[in-house]
């Protein structure tokens, strides 16, 4: 019992302690709290595991902290299979950022407040994952989102990132008012905010509708939409993808843990862990697949001509989460949760590395002015030759299985799965091309940056690479849990393993196309490579050249399709407008102000005078009594 | 009922009796003890023995009544007796060092205080409106006395005085209504005047009315309900500073303790009627507490105002009319004890030699000299406002909530509306706090027993606060459906 506590209090605590005593007494020495609190966490996350593994359900509830009638308020929580490897991911990859971050953030006048930020967010994540009702789930995804919202923001004099935290901050706000409903939606369906109750008893849903203006609404389906709004926002898919590559102005560690490993793929853990309510919807269902299949083909198109390393990786991680709300679209839950935990890790480093070599080249972030990293920075480009592998989808690294898994369940999933397999395929080759444009832009060729900035380039110290290392063998090996059945006799140990949370997908298709689907995703991975190695190694004016071909589709991707604009153009600008007019200049300057000056104005009035009754005379003070008794009489008399 | 039956009733009033022994072994030892250190360390202990005693009753016996059925003894006279220890020992805590530099440390504080508590704890058990009456006479007596204890001071004595008149005023409206009640029930037992009403069937009566009207104006001037509050501002401006904290509390409590009592037990089946007196009383009460609160400078006088505004919020739980409203009141109350003596700790630690410290400007700027003792202030008023995560919110949340729940929403959205007109004087002391420039340099007196009674009350806020549930488990089984 206590364990389970532990786990998210170890790093409750190391934030308190951080933030009360780490400006004046802990200082430069915030990690020796920090993390052996996150380890502490990863090993009791372990033990958890292997609790569930050995078929121990947890479920319970510690606290009640508001009981009013029907309204329950509880903390508590369901330690089940999904949560175990949730809890696996979080910690596991918290651990190794907070040591990298002791050599990345070294020296920073914040140091003490960036560790007990990412420590509050790693608590909140880990509340996220455990909670066993929708409330704390609720809590712990407003709280991921503040702890995104400060961190984002922590060099907060730079008025970039100050920006980039709030307009994470606002997108976000969107796709929670929707997810709140869906939570209120969810009480008044079930009258329960309690999983297990809830999950129990959705029969009682079927058929039901609602009626909004006038058109009857399955129900089931508004709530699920509702819920995937949250998902959107926070998962950061199309039409709310905006805020994450703005998020990268945030430290390299912050955009490895919160918005690659963990908090982004929130939404994904959220629609799978409602999976019984969404398998009762097609409508949501085809939603969440559709918008995951786009945003992965979407998101990829953008990231091949971006020039900024972290925004590439940005958006890739923006396209690979499409990929898991395909996977979870389809019905193929366990698919998508072994794509978020495989990506987590590969992700991870990949963002790390970057941060190596934005460290190595004093914040540089532009692409264009690096090249030939290779021999200054030996283990930085292996771990990165190895995450890339992975994404890409190569066999045997992790990104293989999980991404030929969640391929092979769109092919096999009906008409509309093949339409998606083809987005998803497609998509591949783009990750393939763009994650190797990386590499070969950073590594390969000569340096194009400043004789300064080459006298400088070094290796990161072993701080750095040593979690590098560690990651690289998940990004490796991580996949090796789930080798589909086709290549090895019970080898999808993971989908047995969360099987009874979110159980077997359905789906129809012989061995041959099996072998297909697999073909091609390979394929097209080694066609992704063979272009950007022709680009980019060997003809290395082709760039320029194809650019310059297709100027007009060049300048569509590299300025993002220009959502950013259109959204500043339909929402910010009027919003700016209407608020600076109307609410400024009539409510605010009129009705508020009116009410807010002249309302007290009025009550001082009021009390100025009624003071006047309080003459500090003894016998005014007993006239008052008295009368005060006979009007209460008088009034009972009147009002017989 | 033979002598060998009240041996047996005598324990049940062990606590009490303890109490009493303590006062007076005080004023004895006031004669040879020159440290008035020990007095308070000697009272602190004998309310602890007290305590333990309530405790051993509360888990040995089921609820009973004693001396033919005159004292109870169950869940709701012990929550309310826990108010009152705890009140006493808060008080005593912050009184030590500020009635030496008051000059009127005397062995007699004590002693009052403990006289006045076990009145308090007798007016809780009472289910006889004659030993209702003995206790609050008991109770009344000894705050007279101790609102006049700083005798070289003429606002002090001012202070007794009214208190004393208006005090004994309505002792006999008390008396009115008790002898009015028992003229027609014949009885003076809570029970048996419910009984009465049934068997005789004079629920609709005017007399028996008018009986309840005498009643619940004289609670209605110890809880200091609107229009009986008039003493309050003076008399809290002229006691000594921890004697305000203390009859802000102790009084209040009691007086809502048998208020509840009879109205519940006695009354029970006249819900209409005296509801129809204590809806707009409480409506009165909350404005007039809000609105001239706004007006004063004096922080004493303004806490007073605050205290008329907060009875009137407890009300609400009494107007519920259910067992749940009442258990919201009896929760209210302990987390009002908390935040008000908490606040007065403050108060307390600005008062010095030649320096009176309770005026709001001397507030000014008192975040930038004491950081730590204005994040307290800080704290108390937030939870006096009721803004989350303070205990101040869940007092609030639960009397509204019981009161919705009997069907008057319209008295939550009053009450609401007068919390946020309340906020402006809370919210003024943070802003003097901490958005002002100091205009002279405040030194403030502090003592261990200050602090640790400051720690106390900060603690129990935020933890009320935050995990409500403890209390409210325990004031919900005190007081069962």
């Amino acid at each position: 019992m206590l364990k389970y506590i532990l786990i998210p209090l170890l790093p409750l605590l190391s934030f308190i302690i951080n933030i009360l005593f780490g400006r004046n007494f802990i200082k430069d020495k915030a990690h020796w709290i920090a993390v052996p609190a996150v380890a502490g966490s990863f090993i009791l996350a372990v033990s958890a595991f292997m609790d569930v593994q050995a078929g121990n359900v947890i479920n319970v509830n510690i606290y009640n902290w508001i009981v009013s009638g029907n309204f329950n308020v509880t903390i508590g929580f369901l330690i089940d299979q999904l949560t175990a490897i949730m809890l696996i991911v979080v910690t596991s990859i918290s651990t190794l950022i907070f040591i990298y971050s002791i050599g990345y953030m070294h020296g920073d006048g914040g140091y003490y407040r960036f560790f007990s930020y990412l420590s509050l967010f790693v608590f909140s994540m880990l509340m996220l994952v455990m909670a066993n009702n929708f409330l704390l789930l609720y809590f712990g995804w407003e709280a991921v989102g503040l702890c995104s919202y400060f961190l984002i923001g922590f060099w907060f004099h730079k008025k970039s990132a100050a920006d980039a935290g709030k307009k994470a901050f606002i997108v976000n706000r969107f796709g929670d008012f929707g997810f709140g409903l869906g939570v209120i939606l969810v009480y008044l369906t079930f009258g329960s905010l309690d999983y297990l109750k809830i999950f129990s008893n959705t029969g009682i849903v079927l058929g039901q509708t609602i009626n909004i203006f006038g058109n009857d609404i399955d129900l089931i389906t508004l709530i699920c939409l509702m819920l995937f709004c949250g998902a959107i926002g926070k998962s950061a898919q199309i039409p709310l993808h905006v805020w994450l590559p703005d998020a990268m102005e945030g430290p390299t560690p912050v955009s490895a843990l919160i918005h690659a490993a963990t908090m982004v793929t929130a939404g994904v853990f959220m629609v799978a862990r409602c999976n019984p309510l969404f398998s009762l919807s097609h409508t949501a269902m085809n939603t969440v697949a559709v918008v995951g299949g786009v945003t992965a083909i979407f998101a990829a198109t953008i990231a091949l001509v971006q020039n900024d390393i972290k925004r590439v990786i940005a958006y890739s991680t923006v396209s690979q989460l499409g990929y898991m709300f395909l996977a979870l679209g389809v019905g193929a839950y366990s698919a998508g949760i072994f794509h978020l935990y495989t990506h987590a890790y590969f992700k991870a480093l990949l963002f790390l590395g970057s941060g190596s070599v934005i460290h190595a080249l004093h914040n540089e972030q532009n692409m264009q002015n690096m090249g030939g990293l290779k021999k200054y920075m030996p283990i930085t480009y292996g771990v990165f030759i190895l995450a890339t592998l992975s994404i890409t989808g190569i066999p045997p690294f992790a990104g293989f299985f999980s991404k030929d898994e969640i391929l092979w369940r769109a092919y096999s999933g009906g008409e509309l799965g093949k339409f998606l397999w083809l987005l998803a395929t497609v998509a591949a080759l783009l990750t393939a091309f763009y994650s190797w444009r990386l590499i070969f832009l950073t590594f390969h060729g000569r340096f194009r940056g400043t004789h300064e900035q080459e006298h400088h380039l070094h290796e990161s110290p072993r701080v750095i690479t040593v979690p590098l290392m560690l990651l690289a063998i998940g990004a490796v090996a991580a996949g090796w849990v789930g080798i589909p059945p086709l290549l090895m006799e019970h080898g999808d140990k993971i989908g047995e393993f969360l099987a009874p949370v979110l159980g077997h997908p359905h789906g129809e298709g012989s061995h041959a196309e099996e072998m297909m689907v697999m073909g091609m995703s390979i394929l097209v991975a080694a066609a992704g490579w063979f272009i950007a190695y022709q680009m980019y190694v060997k003809k290395t004016d082709l760039p320029m050249k194809v650019g310059a071909m297709f100027q007009p589709l060049y300048k569509l991707l590299y300025n993002k399709y220009y959502v950013d604009e259109l959204y500043s153009r339909i929402f910010v600008q009027p919003v700016l407008k209407l608020s600076d007019k109307v609410i400024l200049g009539f409510f605010d300057a009129k009705i508020i102000e009116g009410v807010v000056n002249g309302v007290p104005n009025l009550i001082g009035a009021f009390s100025n005078k009624f003071r006047k009754i309080q003459t500090g005379l003894l016998s005014n003070y007993g006239l008052v009594m008295a009368i005060g008794a006979l009007a209460i009489i008088g009034y009972i008399i009147f009002m017989r | 009922m033979n002598t060998a039956n009240y041996l047996v009733d005598i324990t049940m009033i062990m606590p009490e009796l303890t109490l009493i022994c303590v006062a007076l072994i005080l004023l004895l030892l006031d004669l040879v003890v020159k440290n008035k250190e020990v007095l308070a360390a000697v009272g602190i202990a004998g309310t602890l023995v007290a305590l333990y005693g309530t405790y051993k009753l509360f888990v040995f016996h089921a609820p009973q009544s004693v001396f033919a059925d005159m004292f109870v003894l169950d869940g709701y006279s012990n929550f309310f007796k826990l108010i009152f220890y705890l009140n006493i020992i808060l008080t005593i805590l912050i009184s030590l060092k500020y009635m030496t530099i008051e000059k009127a440390s005397f062995g007699e504080y004590y002693s009052l205080l403990i006289f006045a508590t076990t009145g308090m704890m007798i007016m809780a058990s009472a289910a006889d409106l004659i030993v209702l009456y003995l206790g609050l006479e008991l109770m009344a007596l000894s705050t007279y006395i101790l609102a006049g204890l700083m005798r070289k001071q003429l606002r002090s004595n001012e202070a007794a005085l009214k208190y004393f008149f208006l005090g004994a005023f309505s002792s006999a409206i008390l008396l009115y209504g008790i002898s009015m009640t028992y003229g027609l029930t014949g009885t003076t037992n809570l029970r048996e005047i419910a009984a009465a009403l049934q068997t005789l069937n004079i629920m609709e009566s005017p007399a028996v009315f008018l009986g309840l009207i005498f009643l619940i104006v004289a609670f209605g001037f110890k809880v200091a309900l609107a229009p009986f509050h008039m003493w309050a501002p003076d008399v809290y401006e002229g006691a000594p500073t921890s004697i305000t904290a203390f009859m802000s509390v102790g009084p209040k409590a009691a007086g809502f303790a048998v208020m509840g009592r009879v109205l519940f037990e006695a009354f029970g089946g006249m819900q209409m009627q005296w509801n129809s007196i204590l809806i707009p009383l409480a409506v009165i009460t909350m404005a007039v507490g809000s609105i001239i609160a706004l007006a004063q400078t004096n922080i004493k006088r303004m806490l007073a105002y605050s205290s008329i505004a907060h009875a009137g919020y407890m009300l609400l739980g009494i107007i519920a009319g259910t067992p749940e409203g009442l258990a919201s009141t009896a929760n209210y109350l302990m987390i009002y004890m908390f935040m008000n003596i908490g606040a007065f700790a403050i108060v307390i630690m600005l008062r010095r030699e030649g320096f009176q410290g309770e005026n709001l400007d001397d507030y000014m700027g008192l975040a930038k000299s004491h950081p730590l003792a204005s994040a307290l202030m800080l704290i108390f008023m937030f939870s006096l406002t009721g803004i989350p995560p303070t205990a101040g919110f869940i007092g609030k949340f639960y009397v509204f909530m019981e009161v919705i729940r009997s069907g008057y929403t319209y008295l939550a959205i009053i009450a609401v509306i007068f919390s946020v007109i309340s906020a402006f004087f809370y919210l003024r002391v943070v802003m003097y706090m901490y958005m002002k420039d100091p205009k002279e340099d405040v030194t403030l007196t502090t003592s261990s027993t200050l602090s640790i009674a400051l720690a106390i009350t900060a603690i129990m806020v935020l933890i009320l606060g935050i995990f409500p549930s403890f209390l409210l488990n325990l004031v919900r089984s005190s007081i069962p459906g």
